[in-house]
């Protein structure tokens, strides 16, 4: 059992350094940690007194998890393929943005809410924070996760690449609702618009029905401030909805008693569909798995006793099943779930595997407690199409090879 | 006198009060906390610059093709190409295919605004707020109409005469307009 885990430690070490090096040539830029300055490593740990308490920790030199940037500067990959449990650590916490992370002086910070409403108020971040507050875990998901794994799939891609779009925290806020009552909203008031203070003055259109229901203006993530990336100091938090709802860095909300349409919602965020139509405002992100380990770049150096994870997660509330199957669909079985089993959060789920040897593909599937199941490639490419935009929730697919080397996808 | 009780109700919940019941946090909250402050006009009028399909928020100020024209090969050609097509950003101008809208079975054919934006107001609101990237927030409202008023030609939605401004945008009609949809996808069994 001790060898068991001492091997996989080291070889998820080795995984998240060739995810670095991969990284390395894919982008160009540097994504190597800067020189980590390693200390002296006594023989014997138990022979000389340890260093002295410090005011800020670190992680240990010997754990170097990364983000990857992608795509043209706007975005980065959180390493989901080291994380254990369901929280994503604030700084390796996805990013998504349009136009840049702004330095935001918490000091001169307001919140406007106006339009449709009885007082219209401004809110400085001290008021913000004096209303009750709650705190809760929830993912947060870019709805343009996964598109590597619909369209051009390559075999040497890592959960990281393929859906490291998703981050878990604890967020911690003031509810929408509490601060709409404080407003008074007018009747016949439907929708709202929620604006950044960001150089893309990021805007988006929100039915006004999801902030009696649990929008939050957030503060806090995983006990601490917002990371100026995830929108210090407040942002729009909508659990379950696609991360560009969520606007980041809020400045501004006008009630309203229609969409705005802006180029957000519209020209970007809005889903193209098989049927020549777009659908608009598809807001909810359906449910998801990955089997995060094994995966790329792993190889398994033998065969026998392996413990298959990922995490799943729905928009439309909690996790009831994980299935796994170890045959390429043939037979699937339930995993187990890891608790807490939240809603609209990543579970984390573990699946006990004997490798008998030989060629295989891993596959999980996730079912919701609204009873969907998560669809194939081939299902959810019929009901779209080929050119479809966003959320991509279907099946991932491993290769296992019969060295043990894993890639993406169902062929290979 | 029910019945004006249960419309009283409906129009209480309508307006928000009596929900988000969830989010009380504390039995026994007031109505009010009475926190923050009132907002001035100036508060207001300093960060409403959002513009809507009726033509809601648009400015005073008038822009043509000729103007718009200059000012694209000054501050914009440089990211989105001379003509609008070349890149390296987003590509602007395209009408292919002119006939259907095969964008969600076909990755190969790109979304532009004269194939694919449903509003033409969208444009004003988003270049006045976002572009140029580099300098963004920085166009007077005569060259952003005057910008606007370029694209839309380049588009081949509006004739090269045109004077856009705060009466004739919102009566473009793009070609795009009738292709969206709502959301229909509602959980469940069903893939759609
Ligand atoms: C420094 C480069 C740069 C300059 C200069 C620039 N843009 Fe852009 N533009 C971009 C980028 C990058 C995006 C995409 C931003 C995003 O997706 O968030 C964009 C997006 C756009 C879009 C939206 C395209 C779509 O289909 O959604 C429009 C319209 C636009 N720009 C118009 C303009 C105009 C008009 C100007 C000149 C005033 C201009 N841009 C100048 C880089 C630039």
């Amino acid at each position: 059992m001790a060898d068991a885990s001492i091997s996989r430690r080291t070889l998820l070490a080795s995984a998240a350094s060739a995810v670095g090096a991969h990284a390395l040539s894919r982008v160009g830029r540097a994504q190597v940690p800067a020189q980590a300055t390693h200390p002296v490593v006594p023989p014997d740990p138990t022979k000389v007194p340890g260093s002295p308490p410090s005011q800020l920790g670190q992680r240990s030199v010997f754990e170097q998890p990364r983000r990857i940037p992608i795509g043209n500067g706007h975005s980065s990959v959180a390493p989901i393929q080291d994380l254990y449990g369901i929280v994503t650590p604030a700084d390796l916490h996805f990013e998504r943005h349009h136009a840049g992370v702004p330095v935001i002086d918490p000091q001169r910070y307001k919140l406007l809410i106006h339009g449709m409403v009885e007082r219209p108020q401004v809110f400085d971040l001290d008021a913000l924070k004096r209303f009750p507050a709650v705190s809760r875990m929830h993912f947060l998901e870019c709805s343009g996760n996964g598109t590597p794994s619909y369209r051009g799939i390559r075999p040497n891609l890592s959960p990281q690449l393929i859906d490291g779009l998703t981050s878990t925290s604890e967020w911690s806020g003031v509810p929408l609702a509490v601060l709409f009552r404080e407003v008074g909203v007018k009747p016949g008031a439907t929708w709202f618009l929620a604006e950044g203070d960001d150089a893309a003055v990021m805007t988006r259109s929100i039915p006004i029905d999801k902030a009696w229901d649990d929008a939050l203006i957030a503060y806090g993530q995983n006990g601490e401030a917002l990371r100026p990336e995830q929108g210090y100091p407040a942002r729009l938090f909508l659990p379950g909805w696609e991360g560009n709802a969520n606007v980041k860095w809020i400045r501004r909300i006008e009630i309203a008693d229609r969409p705005f349409m802006t180029r957000e919602e519209t020209s970007k965020y809005s889903d193209p569909l098989a049927d020549g139509t777009a659908r608009l405002f598809s807001f909810v992100m359906d449910a998801k798995s990955i089997i995060t380990f094994p995966a790329y770049p792993v190889t398994l150096p033998d065969r026998g006793w392996w413990e298959i994870s990922g995490i799943a997660w729905s928009g439309r509330g909690r996790i009831t099943r994980v299935e796994v199957s170890t045959d390429g669909g043939k037979r699937w079985e339930a995993a187990e779930l890891q608790q807490p089993v939240l809603p609209k959060c990543h579970t984390r789920f573990r699946y006990l595997w004997n490798w008998p040897g030989g060629a295989t593909t891993l596959l999980s599937r996730a079912v919701d407690e609204t009873g969907y199941v998560q669809p194939t490639l081939e299902h959810l490419q019929t009901a779209r199409g080929l050119g479809t935009a966003y959320h991509f929730n279907h099946i991932r697919a491993w290769r296992v090879q019969s060295d043990g080397a894993v890639t993406f996808g169902l062929e290979g | 006198m029910r019945g004006t009780v249960a419309r009283l109700v409906l129009a209480l919940v309508a307006a928000g009060c009596g929900r988000g019941d969830r989010a009380a946090v504390h039995t026994g909250s007031p109505a009010r906390f009475g926190f923050g402050r009132a907002a001035t006009t100036a508060d207001v009028s300093a960060w409403d610059i959002d513009v809507t399909p009726d033509g809601t928020g648009l400015p005073p100020g008038k822009g043509t093709v000729p103007q718009g024209a200059a000012i694209y090969a000054r501050k914009c050609a440089a990211c989105h190409g001379p003509t609008g097509t070349e890149g390296p950003s987003d590509r602007l101008v395209g009408r292919e295919p002119r006939e259907g809208f095969p964008f969600g079975r076909d990755p190969r054919f790109v979304r532009t605004v004269g194939n694919y934006w449903p509003y033409a107001t969208t444009l004003y609101d988003y270049v006045n707020r976002a572009m140029p990237f580099d300098k963004p927030g920085s166009l007077t409202p005569d060259e952003v109409y005057g910008l606007v008023a370029f694209l839309l030609w380049r588009n081949e939605i509006v004739a090269d005469t045109t004077v856009i401004n705060a009466h004739t945008l919102p009566q473009v009609v793009m070609p795009a307009h009738d292709r969206f949809v709502p959301d229909n996808r509602r959980g469940g069994p069903e893939i759609h």
